[in-house]
């Protein structure tokens, strides 16, 4: 995994398996303080202590299609290679929550990526979830919600591909605003 | 054409999505559509999953193929990523492996459209070998 983005997509997924209706993806960029600071959080089905204990082991996986399970290794050992962190807080029946921590000067800090294309592509593939996406930098915000989308929308569904280039615009288009008030 | 930004810009092409929307539903059932499943796991996104369903996203609106694009988890070929599963109407699901946007736009211009097998399948029905 070369961005942040692939990690986001990639520990999405493990939220929509966990039979979470709400993804809540927060990216904060504190450049005072050095600081890039990623959290996900599902209200999926959570994770037992055990579990959690054991998510960062590659040779664990709630899977049986095959033996190893590297999504959550990888991205620990990123953001630890970055002068990072990696917590998983979960509890079983409310939803789990990821905070995944990078020095953002860091020679090892991986660009975030395309975060349009990403955010899009989640709301796109699966219009029966909410994703809310909400990017800081410095002081700056912007927030992203497909229940917003949806309203707006009525009854055109997110995963018509014309809405998908849409949403994508629309998220890069605010992005690149962020990045300016820096 | 204008740049969507916000949510307002997002409600003036309601119209247009709208009629995008009708003229479909007219023409076709939903069973009648293309299916393309993305394997979205781990395994699938480091080796380009995202580009590929980008890629497959966009084409086939651009080449008014009506299908639904989706992601699915990994189907345990973790070697052959990214892989993708189509599935034609009327037809048992097809998986292609090492797809890169290459050979999707084989798949597309080939087996979606003309249905003809392209190389790389992953042969994953042995229903009934007792």
């Amino acid at each position: 995994m070369k961005e942040i983005a692939l990690h986001i997509l990639d520990i999405a997924q493990n939220s929509i398996s966990a039979g979470a209706s709400c993804v809540d993806i927060e990216i904060m960029e504190a450049p005072d303080k050095d600081e890039l600071i990623i959290v996900i959080e599902d209200n999926g089905r959570g994770m037992t202590r055990e579990m959690v204990d054991r998510v960062s082991d590659p040779y664990y996986t709630s899977r049986t299609t095959r033996k190893v399970g590297m999504g959550i290794p990888l991205f620990k050992h990123n953001a630890e290679q970055a002068g990072g962190s990696l917590e998983i807080i979960s509890e079983a029946g409310t939803g789990t929550r990821l905070t995944a921590r990078f020095c953002r000067s860091h020679m090892d800090c991986p660009p975030i990526g395309d975060i349009a294309g990403v955010v899009s592509m989640l709301a796109g593939a699966n219009p029966g979830l909410d994703f809310k996406y909400r990017h800081n930098i410095g002081k700056s915000e912007y927030v992203f919600d497909t229940k917003e989308v949806k309203e707006v929308l009525e009854e055109v569904p997110l995963s018509e591909p014309t809405v998908i280039r849409y949403m994508k615009e629309m998220i890069r288009e605010n992005l690149a605003d962020l990045s300016d008030t820096l | 054409m204008t740049k969507v930004k916000s949510l307002a810009d997002l409600k003036k092409m309601q119209d247009q999505l709208r009629s995008n929307i009708s003229l479909r539903e007219k023409s076709e059932h939903p069973e009648g559509l293309v299916q393309v499943k993305v394997a979205m796991a781990t395994c699938g996104i480091a080796s380009g999953a995202k580009e590929v369903m980008e890629f497959m996203v966009g084409n086939l609106e651009k080449r008014n193929i009506e299908a639904v694009v989706t992601q699915t988890g990994c189907m345990g070929y973790c070697y052959a990523e990214p892989t993708i599963e189509v599935k034609l109407p009327g037809q048992d699901p097809v998986v292609y492996g090492y797809v890169d946007l290459k050979k999707a736009d084989e798949i597309i211009e080939k087996y979606i459209k003309l249905g003809e097998l392209v190389d790389g399948i992953i042969p994953v029905n042995y229903e009934t070998i007792d």
